[in-house]
């Protein structure tokens, strides 16, 4: 309920943020929202040297849709302005499916998407919408900006690809080439939960066909699961009860989940079937609807 | 008594870090002395005397903390009190003015919505964000805004129909 | 003319209540509230290990710390004849552990220092070197042959066991069930689960070296017990001891114990004379005080083809921790378990009772419970169901033809309770109605055939609740009376104070209630005090629903004395002889001329200034009440559920609770209490248990994995009533603040179970997590909940 000592700055500009992150020689820790990094210091489960808050660095906090039709999240878009985002419930349905399962209202106010990528902890949700969506995250440091792909940022639990002295500015969604479906199914016991398994789906279709799928499995392994294969069968061909199923096969194979108070690994790969099955029979539905 | 609850307290000890910060708490700026690792729970507990913000878990979950964050409804056990700096922070005892309860307060009276009165300023608070944005919510609406709340006593119900109770109120006054 | 009762706020009003005046404020005064100046802040170190032998403690880097005024260790507490304590149940528990640690969470060393989180650097920097012991989390590993003997502190304590009890006629049983036409059998853990007030435990110890005497602000159900406790344990006498127990939030029988962080804060009190404060994190709560259940049953049903019940035969074997400190009457090990069946009409019973250590939190408390009635009713309703299934009866039917017939009371049941009032049919008729039975039935049969799982489940039970009768009832040897003490002022308006303490009941609502029922005082001009043990009459606290049975009965006896005396007066007044006074609510007035008369006021004013000569003046009593028995409230809980057999997911469609608790105060409140039961029954059925790992872990330490409901996941409740005033309580009234969490839970496990007939699944152990219920539905076996958890592969 205590957290350790530390020192704090509290930078206006990222170029400062950089600068203290650079001295601070790895023992400085970015403070976004915080929802995750406060409970941890509270336990006592991390003890860091300085805390670099960024929420009075201007020009962040924001959730927006380019011309091309990419969207970029801000460092200080918190979870609950994607929750209410017009942007995200007209655009971006894998993102909306999810905002409201992550944590619970009051941590949503206040707890970032950016840093819960960041935080890359294996039941996070938003590191599984992120690689469904084949999203990215724009990385600052001393020496300028640098794109990180969310396949490749979680590097395994709760460590990602960043340098100690890199802020993760934005999170980019990539303009889609095709009609945009998705969704973001999560097995919790109750609000507030961490997933005992959850499912992002996020299709592009064209014509009737599937032009490009991401899926990808939150709480079923040691970090997030790009269920790629999974994704990859889908790809060429209309959805269909026998590409569905396969779909699922494929993505409970992927998971690596262990046995535990949640539930048996066994439970959790079948949840992760089910639920990818049940987003695509929707997907499917809804667009034989529109068609 | 530490360095860490004093209004503009003694200097510290070696080593020690402290910050100064100005907040504007329930309409007033409050100055004060802060280690940054101070959470604002205890900031407002201890520092402010505002004991009605109460803190109930370690993780972020019982919501007993709930205050008002420029309006925002935060969990306050899970902010530092430093972060406070130039804004406004509204707790329970913001609430009632001098000469009348807020129509939560009167609800949550009124449908029987408290027993221990633990959990209750912080129930209040994330109801009070929810009418301002929400002014007719369903039950349904209000169960949702109200899940990052944990309530021993009462089973929700009654909390439901006190915020159901406080919003039909809110309408007839701004009528 | 009489007062009209309910405008007064007497018996039967929902009078909003005062206490909510301060809560819906901010300014509730509760532990950690409290500031008092000097004061010091302490905090515990706890063993992560379950089982281990201490090797060496080194606190020289705590001292270090600027701000660490003292260390504690078990070391400096035997010096002082503290490192062990008396436990509710007779057993001894270590204040620290000196030797060995016998659970995870147990108390190892305590700073105390300027403020909590100096305090907590300190904690961190004190280095334990244990040597790890094997680790026994379920009975079945207690008792097995050579497992590691747990409490190798106590003389001739061989094995782990703590007790075998039994009750009822065993040889009656064995001839019941020798006779029976079919024998229904079933085995069930009801799990291991922690009351879990939002606010933890937490004391401020102030010892006054000046005047000797000790004050005791602290989170207490029972401050009285506390205080013959701690006179006890602290060798302090007894009036040099004040124990204050401020707004509580929340108990539900957690804050009925005595915990090392409340004996480790007054020594560290007396040591730096300085006031100390202690306030317990939530995983300090969860891991090492006092939890409920954690009980195994092997139960068995003997019955008639007709449905008759013949007999019952139950075994219970049940997981103390390291050690025995159930907080329960002295006479009865597993508590009030052989109240099982109490509504049944069966003509023999018995029940063998197994207790053993493991290498778990100490407690078996009664967790919104009176003493293992919340396990005896669950088994109780598990083994009903199993018994109407295994018979192809109906479940409502088979539930009806046992009951005990409105016309048999005083009924003596097959294990020696009396109970004495009840409309049991009545209740199960009004919640039939309610639920729509038979139209539910026609829509379970058709949602079946389009694949999808409805059921249905009933609960339906008497509870004993009101402990005691001094006979039978004690702790410690304290007989479980309780007490209340009127002072009516020269103007009318009056303090009541009394032995019990409210942590969310509402007694300074209630009570006055009673006594604007009794003399037709207004409700709003009486004040109700209750906790500081220097101020209020001696009473046994609050829990296990007995504050309206045993205290709530006391505040209508010091009523009527009060009355009484008034009476005097108001002959007196009236200048005619007593026997001419005739009563309505409010006033008394003469027989024969009902326009002369005089109000309670004007007795209390004529007490102080106009009394008749002889008469002692004043206008204040008190009155210890000892029960004549307990009393029998009876529910009937009848869920409906929809589970997906593709996740094991379950809904809850529909509650209905039918309560019979006797004449009702404050409905409101009363309802109140209903809902908040029906949630925590809610909760232990879906979600909410504690278990641990093969290590000791304990899985359930925080509220990420203690799962408490919120309001999403939590039901709508139905509620219904019928009335059967309490024969010998007073004012009718039958305890209730415990009966949904006790009778709850069971309605909503057969409903579940009620989803899956067909399955070949006869049980699956609480909580019913998804997980569970899919793996039953696949592999058509029953789940067993026991720890340790599996995590294999």
């Amino acid at each position: 309920m205590y957290p350790p000592r530390f020192n704090y700055e509290s930078p206006k500009s990222l170029a400062e943020a950089i600068s203290l992150l650079t001295a601070g020689g790895g023992e400085a820790k970015v403070l976004a929202g915080g929802q995750s990094l406060v409970p941890m210091l509270k336990l006592r489960f991390a003890s860091p040297e300085m805390l670099v808050d960024i929420n009075n660095i201007p020009g962040l906090n924001y959730v927006r849709r380019d011309a091309d039709g990419s969207i970029h999240i801000g460092a200080l878009c918190r979870h609950e302005d994607l929750e209410k985002s017009e942007v995200i419930a007209e655009h971006q349905p894998t993102i909306a499916a999810a905002a409201p399962l992550v944590a619970d209202p009051i941590v949503r106010t206040r707890g970032t998407f950016v840093g819960s990528v960041c935080h890359a902890d294996p039941q996070g949700d938003w590191s599984a919408t992120m690689i469904a969506l084949d999203g990215h995250i724009v990385a600052q440091g001393p020496n300028g900006k640098r794109n990180i792909p969310a396949r490749d940022f979680v590097t395994g639990p709760f460590q990602n690809a960043l340098a100690f002295d890199e802020i993760a500015i934005e999170a980019v969604i990539p303009a889609p080439k095709g009609d945009v479906h998705g969704g973001y199914l999560k097995l919790e016991r109750r609000v507030g939960d961490f997933a005992t398994a959850a499912v992002a789906v996020a299709l592009e279709t064209s014509g009737g066909k599937v032009i490009r799928a991401g899926i990808a499995l939150t709480g079923v392994g040691g970090r997030t699961i790009n269920a790629n294969v999974a994704a990859d069968s889908l790809v060429g061909s209309a959805l269909t009860i026998e590409s569905i199923t396969r779909a699922g096969e494929l993505a409970a194979a992927a998971a690596e989940p262990r046995s535990d108070h949640r539930g048996s690994a066994s439970y959790k790969r079948h949840i992760v079937s089910t639920f990818l099955t049940r987003i695509l029979n929707n997907i499917s539905e809804s667009t034989v609807k529109a068609a | 008594m530490s360095s860490l609850y004093e209004e503009i307290s003694a200097p510290p000890a070696a080593g020690v870090p402290v910050r100064r910060v100005t907040l504007n708490v329930n309409g007033q700026d409050r100055t004060v002395d802060v280690e940054p690792r101070l959470l604002l729970a205890h900031l407002l507990r201890q520092g402010l005397k505002l004991t009605g913000t109460h803190t109930g878990c370690d993780t972020s979950n019982c919501g007993a903390c709930t205050v008002l964050f420029d309006g925002r409804p935060i969990k306050s056990c899970t902010m530092f009190a430093v972060q406070a700096d130039g804004h406004e922070v509204q707790t329970v005892e913001g609430l009632a003015t001098q000469s009348s309860l807020h129509p939560l307060q009167e609800g949550f009276k009124e449908e029987h919505g408290l027993q221990c009165g633990f959990c209750t300023p912080g129930m209040m608070m994330a109801a009070k964000a929810l009418l301002e944005s929400n002014p007719n919510p369903t039950e349904d609406e209000i169960r949702w805004a109200i899940s990052g709340n944990l309530c021993r006593c009462t089973g929700y119900q009654n909390i439901v129909k006190a915020i159901l109770w406080a919003a039909e109120k809110m309408r007839g006054s701004s009528n | 003319m009489a007062l009209d009762e309910i405008k007064i706020g007497g018996m039967g009003a929902s009078r909003r209540r005062v206490e909510d005046n301060r809560f819906i404020r901010g300014k509730g005064n509760y532990v950690d509230d409290i500031v008092l100046p000097a004061m010091l802040h302490m905090e515990i170190l706890r063993s992560p290990m379950a089982h281990a032998r201490i090797k060496s403690i080194d606190v020289s880097k705590a001292w270090e710390i600027p701000g660490v005024r003292l260390v504690l260790t078990g070391e400096m507490l035997a010096a002082r004849n503290l490192a062990w304590m008396p436990t509710l149940s007779y057993d001894t528990q270590a204040v620290m552990a000196m030797d060995k640690v016998r659970f995870q969470g147990q108390e190892v060393a305590a700073v105390i220092a300027d403020d909590p989180y100096i305090a907590k650097d300190a904690c961190e920097a004190i280095r334990v070197e244990y040597e790890a012991l094997p680790v026994i989390v379920n009975p079945m590993q207690a008792m097995a042959p050579g497992a590691a003997l747990i409490r190798d502190d106590k003389e001739n304590q061989t094995d782990n066991k703590v007790f075998d009890w039994e009750v009822g006629d065993r040889a009656g049983a064995d001839k019941a069930f020798a006779e029976a036409d079919l024998i229904s059998k079933i085995e069930l853990h009801y799990p291991r689960s922690h009351p879990s007030p939002i606010e933890t435990c937490g004391s401020i110890a102030d010892f006054d070296r000046a005047t000797g005497k000790l004050t005791v602000y602290m989170t207490t159900q029972a401050p009285h017990i506390i205080r013959a406790a701690v006179a006890m344990v602290a060798e302090l006498p007894e009036h040099m001891i004040r124990i204050v127990s401020p707004d509580l939030g929340g108990g539900f029988g957690n804050k009925v114990p005595v915990y090392p962080g409340y004996v480790i804060s007054i020594l560290a009190s007396i040591l730096t004379e300085r006031p100390v404060k202690w306030i317990e994190d939530k995983t300090g709560n969860l891991i090492s005080t006092g939890f409920g259940r954690d009980v195994y049953l092997q139960g068995e049903l003997a019955v008639r083809k007709d449905g008759k019940m013949l007999g019952v035969r139950m075994h219970t074997i049940s997981d103390h921790g390291a050690f025995f400190a159930d907080a329960q009457p002295s006479k009865f090990k597993i508590g009030l378990m052989h109240s099982a069946f109490a509504c049944y009409d069966i003509p023999v019973a018995h029940l063998t009772a197994t207790g053993t250590y493991t290498n778990k939190a100490p407690g078996g408390v009664a967790y919104r419970c009176s003493f293992r009635v919340t396990e005896a009713m669950f088994f109780q309703e598990r083994m009903v169901q199993a018994a109407a299934d295994d018979l192809g009866m109906d479940q409502a039917e088979f539930r009806r033809i046992n009951f005990v017939k409105d016309d048999d009371f005083p009924h003596r049941t097959a294990y020696g309770f009396l109970t004495d009032s009840g409309q049991y049919g009545k209740c199960l008729d009004v919640g039939l109605e309610a639920i729509d039975y038979k139209n539910f039935l026609v829509q379970k049969e058709e949602a079946k055939k389009r694949g999808r799982l409805l059921g249905i489940g009933i609960s339906t039970m008497t509870e004993p609740l009101g402990a005691g009768n001094s006979r039978e009832y004690d702790i410690l040897g304290i007989k479980m009376f309780d007490s209340a003490e009127l002072r009516v002022h020269m103007s009318g308006k009056a303090i009541l104070r009394t032995g019990a303490k409210s942590q969310g009941q509402g007694h300074e609502t209630t009570w006055a209630q009673i006594v604007a029922h009794e003399l037709g005082i207004p409700a709003d001009d009486i004040v109700v005090e209750e906790g500081d043990t220097d101020t209020a009459p001696f009473g046994m606290g609050t829990y296990a629903s007995r504050s309206t049975p045993v205290a709530g009965a006391a505040v209508a006896m010091v009523s009527r004395k009060i009355r009484a005396k008034a009476r005097k007066i108001a002959a007196h007044l009236l200048e005619v002889s007593e026997e001419d006074v005739e009563w309505e609510l409010g006033r008394f007035y003469v027989r024969s001329s009902p326009d002369r008369g005089v109000t309670i006021q004007d007795c209390a004013m004529a007490a102080y200034s106009n009394m008749p000569d002889g008469m002692e003046p004043g206008l204040e009593n008190n009155a210890y009440y000892d029960p004549p028995n307990l009393t029998w409230p009876f529910a009937c809980y009848i869920s409906t559920v929809e589970v997906d057999p593709e996740t094991g997911v379950w809904d809850v469609l529909k509650v209905v609770a039918v309560d019979d608790c006797g004449v009702r105060i404050n409905p409101m409140i009363v309802e109140g209490q209903i809902m908040g039961g029906l949630t925590e029954a809610y909760a232990m059925a879906s979600m909410q248990f504690i278990t641990y790992d093969v290590e000791g872990n304990c899985v359930g330490s925080n509220y990420m994995d203690y799962l408490l409901p919120t309001a999403w996941e939590t039901p709508g409740f139905e509620l219904h009533e019928v009335v059967t005033p309490c024969p010998h309580h007073p004012i009718g009234a039958k305890g209730i603040g415990e009966c949904a969490t006790v009778g709850g839970p069971a309605s909503f496990v057969n409903a579940v179970m009620d989803a899956l007939r067909g399955t070949g699944v006869r049980n699956i152990d609480m909580p019913l997590l998804a997980d569970r219920v899919y793996e039953a539905i696949q592999t058509g076996k029953d789940i067993s909940g026991a720890p340790p958890i599996k995590t294999e592969e």
